[in-house]
Order: C-alpha cells, then structure tokens, then sequence
C-alpha cells in the first residue's frame, strides 16, 4: 500500500503542471513532519501546572559551582504538541514490522510475536538476578537447555550465553583463545589471521584483545586465497577468524583445507557466526573443523535487531576450550540446576549476571517453536530467496560473482555507471518505493557493492516487488539517470550532504 | 589520474617523497578518489617508531575507515596538522599534502616501492 501511495507521489511530481499543487501539498507535509521540537516552542506554553510549593524553600543544597545561572534553553510546548511530535517521529520508523528490510550481512529477519509473548511470563519477568538458585529453576533451565541446543547446531561442546552482542562474543572467543595456547606454554602465538572480506569487527576485536592482525586476501571465485593463507600463518598464528559463508555471500568449499592449514600451523579456527542464517541444519562449523563459534541471536535467532539492541552473542566451543569458558557455566545434575564459578582456568566474567537473558529467552522460544525441522526450513528458504531474486536481477546489473549464492547476495553499478550512476543513487531511489535499502558498499573488496539480504519470511510477492523497483530502476538510469541521481524525492528530508555532516556537524539546538 | 615524478608509490595506494633527509608519505590520487570525500585523518603522535608496512595514520571517508601504512621503517618526526581541521586537502591536492613525515631507518627500502610507470600500470590492472 506504502509502496503505491508513493509511486503515485513520484509520478505526480513528474507528471507537470497540472500536480503542481500535490507536489506544494507534499513538500509543506514534509516540511511539518520534519519540524524540530524547538521550532514548536512557544513562549509561556506548557505541558504542566503544579501548584505553588506549600513547603520551605531550602537553599543551597547544590553547591554553588554546580547550580545552573540561567534556564536551560527547553522548548515550550504542550502535552498535546509533544505527544504528536513523538508519534510522528515513531511512525517514521522503518522496521521490519513496516516493510522488507533487505539489509545484507545484517540478518534483519521478521521478529515472531509469539517470541514476546513467552518473554512476558509472569515467572521470566519477575525474576531477579539475585535469587537464589532453587527460587530461580525454570530461568536456569531455559539457560542450560539454551547452551545444549545451541551446541548442537554448531557442533560445540558447550556454549556461554553471556556475552551480549557479536562484537562481545568476538572478544569472549578470542580471550578463550589466547587462554588455551598460554595455558599450553604456547605464548608467542600472537597473531590471529583475517581474510580481506572479513566483517570489520573481526580485526578490531582481534586487536581490542591483544593479537596482531595478519590479513589473507580472497582468490577470484570469492573464498580465502590458499597460498596466501599458507604464507601468513606459521609458529606464532594463534587462529583464523572466517565466517562462512563469507561476507560474499558464498560458501568457501575449500574450508576443510583451510582449517587443516591453521591446525597443522598450531592455530585455532574462529567461527563468525554472522551468517549463521544459511546453514542451519544443514552443515555445522564443529563439523568443517572451527574450534569457537559465536552465534548472533538478534540475527539467526530472530529476536530484534537495530536501534542498538539488546543483542545477545552466545559463544560455543569444541571440548578442549571449555575450561576457559567464562564463568559462571550453568550445569544440570539430577534434574537440578546450578550455576558453577569453581573454574580453575576460566577467561573470567565478560558481563555482569547471565548475559541478556530476556534476548536469550525470546531466542529460546523461537527455536522451540521451529524445532529441527523448522530450522532447516528456516535456511533452506533463505537461500533459495536469495538465488531467486539474484536469478531475477541478472539481465539489469552486475553480478560479482557469478555462482549459486547461499542466504545473500552482491550486485554492483558497473552497468549503471557509464551514465554516472553509482550504488548511492540506487538506494537512494529505493526509498522512493517505499524499502530499506541494501547494504551499500560493503563488503569492501567488491567495488560499489550493494548487498541484498531477503530472509526466509517474505512472500513471493514481496519478493517480486522488491526486484521490480529494482528493474525500473536499472531501466530508469538507462533512460533518465539524472532521476536517480537525484532521489529521493517523497521522503521527508531529500539527499543529504553527508560529506558536510561529517565535517562540519550540528549537534546541538541554538547556540 | 594524477601521477607524479620522482615520487615512489605503495601497493597500498600511498606516496613517498624524500625531502632533506626525512621520508614525506601521502595517499595518491587515485587513493584519494577511490575513497571518495575524506571527513577525518587520525594523526599518530611523532617520535613513534615504525617498520614499513605497519600503520602510520587512518583515513575515513564517507564510505570507509582506511589504514594508511608506512612505505619505510623509521620514526614519525611531523605529521601534518592542518589535516584535523581540513581533511578535505587529501582530496583536493594529494601529492601536495603530506600525512607524516619520518626519520627513515634504512633510504633503500625507497627503492623496494613502485615509481610513476610501475605504479601508473598496477592502477591500470586494478581498475
């Protein structure tokens, strides 16, 4: 519906004089709808009246450096006036609530409700961090069978639900891996080796925990360069982080060799689980050889994602790295649950109490409800979606790489190019028809890179749609490309100079 | 694209010039277009020491945060400040604005780096 009313928008604006007052009509909307709080502000209005203080006045309880000499410059508004203001701020979220979210490397798959609604349980919601272990039962059960499940679709021993994003999770395995060759006398292997696809978390959190990186290139077809993954590693190689499938979208098929390299090197493979969402059920990374894994849930596992969280990032690993596991490890004896902290070797805490455990929880239920089946499925339907829609755009853009993809796929410009077209001015056109865009110049090896992401939830339908606007796009920057050059046009605010927000930013109201 | 003479390039996409004694390093012209308008240059503090390949400055377009590595081994003795307020002079002039500047351990490694035709051709193959 979203998508019509801003077709009609669009050709509105285009069809000349006869629109001209819709087109006025829209740009005095977007005008109101991009009014800042402050503009609203009226002299002597407000939100409030309380009656005059009936009680002393005592003074000097800030210390004088502190108290304010003037009144903090707050717009005047009523409650009315701020209500609306913020409704109309939330409806122009875009979530994937509102519509397709192809945000490739990013998972933003849909958010089952019934996820909520296992999360709100009364025994979930009241309980407290602090209770004692025998009060607190059917929380650590959901943790342990959580560890038990999630291993088993990795192929790990066991798995820690503590840290609470991937980036964290990144770190935590690390740590794990940098405990397990100190613990051998092995402390000279510094080095943790990075293909040049990689997500660029895996770099930082290798540096951010103390290793040097070591970057492999990628061989034409997409997957990790042999040789050169031969010659970078060696007697101080503590491991290789991969995500496979890659940041490409492709599964490298060389990866038992690779893991065979590092291992026969002395190093640990490090599994990325960014891209968890094409293989579940399907292959495991205990069985192509990784030694850690870490696993998003706010992406794989459904539970939401963006806006800055709460994500949850559980790491699990083979049998001879669960002693660094941090602690505490929730164990199960006779049907009763308890949470052990004597670990001898234990990396330590990496978060506070059990990790996010309402993301945990809401993951927890998802997986429930699909079962193993339903998790095949669930990859299955991601992939061919994916295969679908590139199939579909083929004959309008540039395909990098040319071979069946798993759950994501990258298109570039160069067909569009030659009329001054860049991957920019596509997403930026998307808007227009009322989607997301892709993932736009990652990852950074592919030049102009847009990457599309579709998931297993959407229809046919949507799909189809999608990959039409698409196509009239392609047709557009053949026929008219200063059109998309200059998109959008039916959003609230138009292209942004985002070269002059970054160098010169306003980030405050008034002086 | 803008190459210049007497100038030595990385596979990296920086430049290396020698000036009374000290080893000036920049992004090339091509570097600089191929990032796209620069927003930030993190400048390293002089007096760190450095082998050649390893990190001397980040550069962050509005597309990406790119490493800058040094072409030499030495110690940074300047590095170029006008950079903070302007980043935008990498994009402008590249081979006139200078990142860092370092106290070279060994000139030779100058001639392990690529000259103008050598460099001009790796550009050509990466295209």
């Amino acid at each position: 519906m979203a998508d019509k009313i801003n077709e009609r928008q669009v050709n509105s604006i285009d069809n000349g004089r006869a629109e001209l007052e819709d087109r006025r009509q829209i740009e005095q909307n977007n005008r109101e709808q991009a009014m800042l709080i402050f503009e609203m502000s009226r002299d002597g209005r407000r939100a409030y009246s309380l009656p005059a203080c009936d009680v002393p006045v005592k003074e000097g309880l800030i210390p004088d450096a502190f108290a304010r000499r003037r009144d903090a410059d707050l717009p005047q508004v009523s409650e009315v006036d701020v209500a609306r203001h913020y409704t109309r701020l939330a409806g122009r979220n875009h979530g994937v609530d509102s519509s397709f979210y192809p945000l490739g490397s990013c998972t933003m798959k849909y958010n089952p409700k019934i996820n909520e609604e296992i999360a709100s349980l009364d025994g979930f919601t009241g309980v407290h961090p602090y209770q004692n272990e025998e009060s607190a039962q059917g929380s650590l059960q959901v943790l342990y069978e959580m560890d038990r499940m999630l291993s088993e679709i990795t192929g790990m021993k066991r798995v820690t639900l503590q840290p609470a994003a991937g980036a964290h999770g990144e770190l935590t395995g690390l740590m794990i891996i940098g405990a397990y060759h100190r613990s051998r006398g092995d402390a000279a292997r510094t080095k943790i080796v990075v293909p040049d696809s990689a997500h660029g978390t895996n770099p930082a959190s290798a540096a951010f925990a103390g290793f040097e990186v070591v970057e492999v290139k990628s061989n034409p077809s997409g997957g990790v360069d042999i040789e050169d993954l031969k010659l970078a590693v060696g007697q101080d190689t503590a491991g290789l982080m991969l995500t496979n499938p890659n940041t490409l979208g492709l599964f490298d098929e060389n990866i038992e060799e690779i893991a065979r390299i590092v291992h026969d090197a002395g190093g640990l493979l490090y599994y990325d689980g960014a891209n968890a969402n094409a293989i579940m059920g399907i292959c495991r990374p205990g069985d192509m050889g990784f030694d850690v894994v870490h696993l998003n849930l706010h992406k794989t596992f459904s539970t939401p994602h963006g806006g800055g969280g709460p994500g949850s990032g559980p790491v699990g690993v083979k049998e001879e790295l669960v002693p660094f596991l941090p602690v505490p490890v929730v164990e199960c004896e006779n049907d009763r649950y308890w949470l052990d902290y004597d670990r001898p070797q234990t990396i330590g805490r990496v978060r506070s109490f059990y990790g996010n455990f309402g993301v945990v929880l809401k993951a927890y239920a998802y997986i429930r409800t699909m079962g193993p089946d339903g998790l095949k499925n669930v990859s299955e339907l991601a992939v061919l979606n994916a295969n679908y829609m590139m199939k579909r755009l083929e004959d309008s853009f540039d395909i990098p790489y040319k071979r069946i993809c798993m759950h994501e796929f990258i298109l570039s410009n160069k067909k569009q190019e030659h009329n001054g077209v860049r991957t920019l001015d596509i997403a930026k056109r998307l808007l227009d028809f009322g989607y997301h865009p892709p993932t736009v110049y990652f990852p950074l090896i592919v030049h102009e890179a847009m990457m599309i992401e579709p998931t297993e939830t959407e229809s046919k339908e949507t799909l189809d749609s999608f990959v039409d606007a698409l196509i009239s796009i392609a047709r557009e920057a053949e026929n008219e490309p200063d059109r998309v050059r200059k998109a959008p046009y039916t959003t609230v605010v138009s292209r942004l100079d985002e070269v002059k927000a970054a160098r010169n930013p306003v980030l405050k109201w008034g002086d | 694209m803008k190459t210049y003479q007497g100038i030595k390039y990385t596979r990296e996409h920086e430049w290396a010039r020698v000036e009374d004694g000290l080893v000036y390093v920049g992004i090339s012209d091509f570097a600089q277009n191929a990032l796209g308008d620069i927003v930030f240059v993190e400048l390293p503090n002089p007096g760190k020491s450095l082998k050649a390949g390893e990190q001397a400055s980040v550069v962050e377009s509005v597309k990406a945060a790119s490493d800058i590595y040094s072409p030499v081994s030495g110690t940074i003795v300047k590095v170029n400040e006008a950079l903070e307020d302007t980043p935008e002079l990498l994009n402008a002039e590249p081979y006139e604005n200078w990142i860092v500047a370092l106290e070279p351990e060994n000139l030779s490694e100058m001639d392990a780096l690529m000259d103008e035709q050598q460099y001009g051709d790796f550009c050509a193959k990466e295209a």
